[in-house]
């Protein structure tokens, strides 16, 4: 007992950690722009590839830095050139717009990288057991991601929070006008914070890649838990991001450890047999089946009960 | 000058359309009708290369009874409404013989489709050659006369998997993990009842399903599988259920075995080896490249020259074309009301290992000498690789023909 609850915390909060890396980016361009980014994933995708292409040649963890920034630079260009023009629109406009562009980059991948998985590999550097713990290994590379993911956290809220750059930039989503009279250039500000965004997508994809399998349908296969996270924690909250995603990744790391149905619970009794006719559906299956829907389930509730999610400040 | 203009280009429109339906009735026409584009694209080409491949050899040898085969495709998508279309298409274009095989809602679909086109377009026949759906209904209640499965379907290899497994001492603990739709269920079921047998020597530790492509982090269920106690483990997991699935296994350093049906699949191969699981992964297929066949190596060699990203894949599609061929030859006609009948019965000596399959009368189903192959480091007369990981598929099991038969339920109706 104490074994499963102790590796099932461990690795909860490893997943919620990935989870976390990956939805960091979403989070900042949500919070400081407005802008709810479906090419998000894509992005991701992008840093996985080029973090896989570079390491081909210089290693991985000059990938690690160049992929980001290129990632980052193609976000910026995505922001000057698309995302502001259609900007005035309105917001159904900017969710096409980045919807449209995530069948874009899929194309571009696929015909750059092919349609199989490519072997993207953990540096050798990090390819050992960090510890075992009740015979489970846990390589040293999932202990890299989980160090990176609360750095990232860290710089972010001390940036956002700290910072004239941070005050500059909340201050331009809610009073543009204002930010700009006191001469600052509000459009380069929207696109440094792009950028950022999709710089940290692209960190997600390098170190995940590996990790996982980097092929061209990576986006599609992680797209909707991100939004879960961001709408669960608050929209645009960071920390709430950061508590949803912990939040998420032991809800269904325990889910899964656990094989109880309806059927146990309710065991034999004359109830029971009547219950079981009518939740026939769903008499015998068990917490651990249903585990990876418990988070849609949990965004529902959310919705309903506490629309602006767990430390958001605002209704929207 | 004009009418000399007019009257020239006349009789090469003539001469153009003489020459065209000559061609036509020359040709053996053949539709392939899988997924070219979309998610299913890489497996639906490597059928595509492998068709152009046997036909180009045909071909040379002056074809199948004086006549070309063409293979022509059409991309479905994966969808079956899409499917029905295109081989409404490949009909109007004068194709008879429709191959088609992945996915099994596609080739039930179809199967539906061909038998009512025959129904009700007597003198136009068309017959489907499924190479790779294994919905055993396609062969039990859904039976069809003019429908042929090449792959062993679900039941066959449950079957040749599960008696290998209780003829293998070391295994005693085996816990099943599938994918949480009809397919995972029908598989897990029936392994449970095989395994769970009276005077079987296993116990099945953990029926596990998890939801389709839907779970990025694995190491839960590798916990799971950890606590059970289980030495292997038996899975219908593709795609990214099992890429990721082994992944978390390999870094969690769970040392067991892993039995499968899909561990071949484009991409497995590559997060197997990134897994560092060495002989540690197992397949059941109708045989691999590396089989001591001299002939068949010969012809993967000769088929990598021209198509070199990777080995046969599907050697069944070779003896589906083979055994075509050779019903077409054996009737002396290419109309599937002539041949088709002789497809029925027929003996057949497999392309992969030179032994001997039969395809039988009752259900249409292709039965054929089974293997269980692990993926590893090569030794001698092991030349194919996979996916450039510097490890191919070794076979650790073979199970004969008379082990893999197993009862079916159809009643076929005859025209």
């Amino acid at each position: 007992m104490l074994e499963i609850v102790f590796i099932s915390t461990l690795n909860g909060v490893l997943y919620g950690m990935l989870l976390f890396l990956m939805a960091s980016g979403l989070t900042v361009i949500f919070s400081m722009m407005g802008v709810l980014n479906f090419a998000h994933a894509s992005f991701y995708m992008l840093g996985a590839f080029f973090g896989f292409e570079i390491s081909r040649h210089v290693g991985f963890f000059p990938g690690l830095v160049i992929a980001p920034v290129l990632v980052g630079l193609i976000g910026m260009a995505v922001e000057r050139y698309g995302l502001r023009q259609v900007h005035r629109h309105g917001h159904v406009a900017e969710l096409l717009f980045t919807f449209g562009l995530t069948f874009i980059i899929q194309e571009v991948v696929q015909m750059v990288w092919g349609k199989l998985a490519v072997d993207y590999k953990v540096p050798p550097a990090l390819d050992f057991p960090a510890f075992t713990l009740f015979a489970t290994e846990y390589p040293a590379f999932k202990i890299f991601m989980l160090a990176i993911s609360i750095a990232i956290f860290a710089v972010l809220l001390l940036i956002v929070k700290r910072t004239r750059v941070g005050l500059v930039v909340q201050a331009a989503l809610s009073h543009p006008d204002m930010v700009g009279m006191l001469g600052h250039n509000v459009g380069r500000v929207f696109m440094l914070v792009f950028g950022v965004g999709a710089g940290l997508a692209a960190v997600a994809g390098v170190i995940a890649g590996p990790a996982l399998v980097t092929q061209a349908n990576m986006a599609a296969a992680l797209g909707p838990i991100l939004f879960v996270i961001v709408v669960v924690g608050g929209l645009g909250s960071l920390s709430g991001a950061f508590v949803a995603s912990l939040l998420i990744g032991l809800i269904q790391t325990f889910a899964v450890a656990v094989n109880v149905s309806l059927a146990d619970i309710l065991g034999d009794t004359q109830m029971a047999e009547t219950l079981s006719v009518w939740f026939s559906d769903i008499w015998s299956v068990t917490v651990a089946q249903i585990a990876p829907i418990l988070p849609y389930l949990l965004l529902v509730l959310i919705l309903i009960f506490r629309p602006r999610g767990l430390m958001g400040n605002r209704e929207s | 000058m004009r009418k000399f203009v007019g009257s020239g280009a006349f009789a090469l429109v003539v001469l153009a359309s003489t020459a065209l339906s000559a061609m036509a009735q020359d040709t053996l026409k053949i539709g392939y009708v899988d997924p070219l584009s979309g998610g299913g694209a890489a497996a639906g080409q490597i059928g595509m290369n492998q068709l152009n491949y046997i036909a180009e050899a045909v071909n040379a040898k002056g074809g199948v009874m004086g006549k070309q085969v063409e293979i022509i495709p059409y991309d479905n998508k994966l969808d079956p409404q899409v499917s029905l279309v295109q081989i409404q298409k490949a009909v109007d274009q004068g194709v008879r013989i429709v191959i088609q095989g992945n996915g099994s809602s596609v080739a039930a679909a179809v199967s539906d489709f061909v038998t009512k086109f025959n129904s009700r377009n007597p003198g136009k026949e068309v017959v489907h050659i499924n190479h790779a759906a294994i919905d055993p209904s396609l062969t039990n209640d859904k039976c069809s006369y003019w429908h042929f499965a090449f792959d062993a379907n679900v039941n066959i290899k449950v079957e040749a998997m599960t008696n290998f497994m209780k003829a293998n001492e070391a295994i005693k603990k085996v816990y099943l993990i599938n994918q949480d739709y009809s397919f995972g269920h029908s598989v897990a079921e029936a392994a449970a009842a095989k395994l769970g047998a009276e005077g079987s020597s296993i116990e099945v530790v953990g029926k596990e399903f998890v939801p389709l492509q839907k779970v990025t982090d694995f190491s839960p269920y590798i916990a799971k599988i950890r606590a059970s106690g289980a030495d292997s483990v038996f899975t219908a997991n593709w795609g990214n259920d099992l890429q990721l699935l082994i992944k978390a296994a390999g870094d969690a350093g769970l040392d067991i075995n892993w039995y499968t049906f899909y561990a071949g699949l484009a991409g497995t191969p590559t997060a197997i080896k990134q897994a560092g699981l060495e002989d540690k992964v197992f397949q059941i297929t109708e045989g691999v490249n590396n089989l001591d066949y001299m002939p068949m190596q010969e012809e993967v060699k000769a088929y990598m020259a021209k198509y070199p990203d990777a080995p046969i894949y599907y050697p069944r599609l070779f003896n589906a074309m083979g055994m075509v061929f050779k019903a077409i030859e054996e009737a002396g006609s290419d109309d599937p009301v002539k041949f088709v009948p002789k497809l029925e019965g027929m003996k057949y000596v497999d392309f992969i290992d030179g032994k001997e399959g039969f395809m039988r009368a009752d259900d249409h189903q292709y039965f054929q000498t089974m293997y269980i192959s692990g993926l590893g480091s090569l030794g001698p007369n092991q030349p194919f690789e996979e996916e450039k990981t510097g490890w191919g598929w070794k076979v650790a099991a073979t199970i004969p023909v008379d082990d893999t038969i197993v009862s079916t339920t159809c009643q076929m109706e005859r025209p």
